[in-house]
């Protein structure tokens, strides 16, 4: 038995959510347009509903913008390094398609697949972030998105994180080219070209797909300008020859109109999950490339602890001042360098589960999308052969002058 | 093959004769089409010789049924041949013919008209353009449908001809057969001796020389003229009188034209045997001239000239003509479009499967995990599908543009009917000024009566011309005789075709339009999309999507072989009534 696949967009219930006793549903719903001008945005509405008891209720609803869902994105990127967190849909870059609606179905659809995969995850359910998101108010929820992109906020020690990430490529880094510090592990490393690989291949199949979408279109305009024209022809026609044709050209346009609705179906249930698995595999990226950092801050922090225990010691054979201080020091350094190398460690962990989970997310969400992509496309046939079929009786009584 | 097609259609027999009739239509060749995934157990296509019968021996298009498992699914499915070949028209009649034109065609005497065989060859004489030294000929073959009482004569006819015969025979036809609807010839290509190098070219050529020729045997009066007869029958240098350029006839016209002003009585005026031709592309200029005169006066003047066009049930069905015209040709390229999205959605599907194949194919390479194998099965399975639904209609597009090709057709004999009712108004405009000029003669004629009568005893010299001019108007009355009939005629002519265009027409966009409707019910019938939906299905084993329980489950093996029973007869019955509805 098979749920049904993609959540209808005005059911209350997302049927992603999970039916176990104890359970968290999230649904998206509802897009409006608010403020004026340059400054208008979509909200959406999020409900949840759930009986976890760390919730303040049974059921709770917030509005939320899009910003909103990228600040709880970048929270549980920080937190959780090593987790593949589940992909946002882009920003649009041009300004026209921000509001149609199209653009905003498509974007609707993918932050409820967002929150709830979130909410679905082992780890990143218990996150506070993710509760903020779900219950505070939209005061509070904007006070803490101003605050994060203060960037004033962070670490020095996160603040040259930022700035080294700016200098190098993120594949630089990740496949090691210009940086002498990288894993040697042979089985990370065909991970990690797998990865880079299947993007590229994914990227293809999305494109075509989308294309395929467009065709689609453009095939139901000519059919829609083909019935206009057959119509006016068969007014030059006399009766039941023009009758004939009136219907041809009827017919044809009522098939545009199926083909204009398959090709949104195609659109949100066969290339939006492609284009979501291109984000899932971006996002190991991502998580790629904070396990190369660190790395190498294990192997850096190893380095100067060494070094500095090295100097200690020789600070103490020769019973200095200094050496009190050296060894705080030292205590200090050897602490963050465990905790770099237990962070570093958490990843390489989590990354293997990760890697599992997506592989096997993967194939059911494909298989979702193929089985929609067949039972749409063989729907649409199948209307087109019983629209045209239906003409056939009507011309054979049309013609009396066939011979056999 | 085409005998095959015949037996089913009319009679609904039940599913496994129609299985095995189906199986033994090509069964030298046993089917060998193992589904390409070799790790997915639901291979519904392997071996089954019903759903996918090997491609026809003759079918041009098919691509060599090779037995190696990595192409096959990169084959075009071989059915598509099957159903779709009774569409080619190989025969020799016109192309709007499954059935309603036979009785036109049956009625030719010409059974099969085939231009083949362009050799080049070297102009004999001089030639004025340097490099132009070289022609093609093409060989004619006509075969002569054999009379019943098999009298003697031979039944096939060869003649070599160049394009120039073609424009001759063109261009005598249209001076015969005024007010018909003659087919309109091939075009001459502007660059004539250089374009004709080229193979491509020569094809065209060829191509469009057959059309014409086969059309004009279909013509119920043309085809049995006697132009065409000479121009198929007889060999060697084509015997029907050249046509000159205009140049040489501007010329004669311009040497002839002082006589004509000047010179003596009835060199002036048009003969009755000069009459029936129209004045333009003559080398009378006077005759010219004054038709001009005469037109200019029939626009501009006050005075209505004594004949015009007053049939009304003409008017009418001109007006008509007109309309269909112009919505032929928004309904002609509305088509083209059409065909040019159905391309483009088929190539784009082929497109999208390749991609995922590549994608199928490193997935599989670089498994480390169950759950990417079946990944990539799915994926194959979807591209394959995708490739050869893409194959498929690409076939039945070839189809969509031979029905459609009707309006194009339709749009090009606008032209014909265009020339037939030009000649109706240049017939009318010679009558209308020979009567002037009969009325300016009789009015000179009465002028020198008059004052030849005051002078007693005659003028000699005014006598003699009166004696000329009544007989320039003895000339002119039966020359205006000659024109009245010619009008006459060429009316008639137009009414004829006019009945034959509606007629003809009707049939030609009936059978259009059905073989365009069965084309696409054929074309969406693809089975593609229908195995994929068993494919999918049938391979994922309980999966935890997100941990949430979501359940899928693998159909069980019971189910499964009764699912794909119900498979194979629900796609026995839907092949069944698509050739059914083909027409056979």
């Amino acid at each position: 038995m098979i749920s049904p696949g993609s959540p209808p967009g005005s059911s209350s219930q997302s049927p992603r959510s999970p039916s176990a006793p104890l359970f968290l549903s999230v649904t998206v719903t509802d897009p409006v347009k608010l403020g004026n001008g340059v400054q208008a945005y979509i909200s959406y509405r999020v409900i949840t509903k759930t009986n976890l008891p760390e919730y303040q209720g049974p059921e709770k609803i917030v509005i939320r913008r899009y910003s909103d869902f990228v600040w709880l994105h970048d929270r549980l990127a920080e937190k959780y390094k090593g987790i593949f967190i589940p992909p946002l849909p882009e920003k649009s870059a041009v300004e026209k398609f921000r509001f149609s609606a199209e653009f905003i179905e498509m974007r609707r659809q993918a932050l409820d697949i967002f929150i709830n995969r979130i909410a679905s995850h082992p780890q990143l359910k218990q996150s506070e972030d993710l509760r903020t998101f779900l219950q505070e108010d939209e005061e509070t929820m904007e006070r803490a998105r101003s605050q994060e992109t203060g960037i004033f906020k962070k670490k020095p020690t996160d603040l040259m994180q930022i700035f080294k990430d700016v200098q190098s490529m993120v594949s630089d880094v990740v496949l090691g080219k210009e940086k002498p510090v990288e894993e040697s592990n042979p089985e990370y490393e065909k991970l990690k070209h797998y990865i880079f690989e299947l993007e590229d291949h994914l990227a293809e199949a999305q494109k075509q797909a989308y294309r395929l979408v467009k065709r689609h279109r453009e095939l139901g305009q000519s059919l829609a300008d083909f019935g206009k024209a057959i119509k006016l022809l068969g007014a030059c026609e006399g009766d039941s020859l023009g009758k004939v044709f009136s219907d041809l050209g009827s017919k044809s346009e009522l098939l545009s109109i199926k083909l204009q609705k398959e090709a949104h179906n195609l659109l949100m249930n066969f290339e939006e999950p492609l284009k979501d698995y291109v984000r899932a595999v971006q996002s190991i990226k991502a998580t790629m490339t904070d396990r190369a950092n660190a790395f190498r801050q294990q192997c850096e922090l190893a380095e100067t602890t060494k070094l500095k225990e090295i100097n200690l010691d020789k600070l103490m054979l020769m019973r200095s001042e200094k050496a009190v201080e050296a060894e705080i020091e030292y205590k200090e350094l050897k602490a963050e360098s465990e905790e770099a190398t237990r962070r570093f460690e958490t990843i390489v962990k989590l990354m293997s589960e990760e890697m599992m989970r997506f592989q096997e997310q993967k194939t059911a969400d494909l298989g979702l999308a193929f089985h929609e992509f067949a039972r749409g496309q063989a729907k649409l046939a199948n209307e087109i052969a019983d629209a045209w079929r239906s003409l056939v009786p009507k011309l054979d009584a049309c013609s009396p002058s066939m011979c056999s | 093959m085409m005998g095959a097609e015949n037996h089913y259609g009319l009679e609904p027999p039940p599913p496994r004769e129609e299985m095995e009739t189906l199986a033994l239509v090509d069964d030298d060749h046993p089917s060998t089409d193992p589904h390409p995934l070799a790790a997915v157990p639901a291979t519904l296509h392997g071996g089954d010789p019903l759903l996918f019968p090997p491609p026809s021996p003759h079918s041009p298009s098919s691509s060599s049924p090779s037995p190696s498992p990595s192409s096959s699914f990169l084959d075009p499915p071989a059915y598509a041949d099957v159903v779709f070949s009774p569409f080619d028209s190989q025969n020799g009649t016109s192309s709007g013919s499954n059935s309603p034109r036979c009785a036109a065609a049956a009625a030719s005497e010409y059974a099969r008209i085939t231009v083949s065989d362009p050799q080049k060859e070297q102009e004999t004489s001089g030639s004025l353009v340097p490099g132009g030294g070289t022609y093609v000929t093409y060989l004619i073959t006509t075969k002569i449908r054999t009379p019943a009482s098999g009298g003697g004569g031979p039944t096939e006819f060869r003649v070599r001809r160049r394009f120039r015969d073609v424009v001759t025979l063109a261009d005598r036809l249209a001076e015969s057969y005024r007010g018909f609807f003659i087919p309109p010839r091939p075009d001459k290509s502007v660059v004539e001796s250089q374009v004709m190098q080229k193979h491509e070219f020569v094809e065209q050529r060829r191509s469009a020389i057959e059309k014409y020729l086969r059309r004009l045997a279909a013509h119920p009066v043309i085809g049995k003229s006697d132009e065409l007869r000479v121009f198929l029958r007889t060999p060697g240098k084509l015997p029907l009188s050249a046509s000159t350029d205009v140049a040489s006839r501007m010329l004669d016209g311009a040497v002839r034209l002082p006589k004509q002003l000047f010179g003596e009585g009835g060199g002036g005026y048009a003969g009755p045997q000069d009459v029936v031709q129209p004045a333009k592309g003559g080398r009378d200029l006077l005759r010219i001239f004054k038709e001009l005169k005469q037109s200019v006066a029939n626009d501009w003047g006050g005075a209505k000239p004594a004949v015009v066009e007053e049939d009304k049930e003409f008017l009418e069905r001109k007006e008509k003509v007109q309309d269909l015209e112009q919505q032929l040709s928004t309904a002609s390229q509305q088509a083209e479009a059409l065909v040019k999205a159905q391309q483009d959605i088929g190539e784009t599907l082929g497109e999208l499967g390749l991609a995922f194949i590549k994608l199928a194919k490193f997935e599989t390479e670089e498994a480390t995990y169950d759950s990417q194998r079946i990944r990539a099965a799915d994926i194959k399975c979807l591209a394959t599908a995708a490739v050869k639904a893409s194959r498929f209609y690409r076939e039945s597009n070839a189809q969509t543009v031979k029905h459609l090709d009707t309006l194009h057709e339709y749009l090009g004999l606008m032209l014909s009917v265009h020339s037939a009712f030009s000649d109706r108004s240049s017939a009318l405009l010679t009558v209308q000024t020979l009567l002037s000029d009969l009325s300016s003669l009789h009015a000179r004629a009465e002028k020198l009566e008059a004052a030849s009568s005051k002078i007693f005893g005659g003028d000699k010299s005014r006598i003699r011309k009166l004696e000329d001019l009544k007989e320039t108007i003895r000339i002119t009355e039966d020359a205006k005789s000659c024109a009245i009939r010619g009008y006459e005629r060429i009316k008639e002519n137009n009414k004829t075709e006019l009945e034959r265009l509606d007629r003809e027409r009707r049939d030609d966009f009936v059978a259009m339009l059905r073989g365009f409707v069965v084309n696409q019910v054929i074309r969406s019938s693809c089975l593609e999309y229908d195995d994929l939906l068993s494919c999918s299905h049938a391979v994922l084993p309980n999966f935890n999507i997100l941990g949430l329980g979501m359940q899928r489950r693998l159909p069980m093996c019971g189910l499964r072989k009764q699912k794909k029973l119900a498979d194979m007869q629900r796609r026995a019955i839907k092949f069944r009534i698509y050739v059914k509805i083909s027409g056979f």
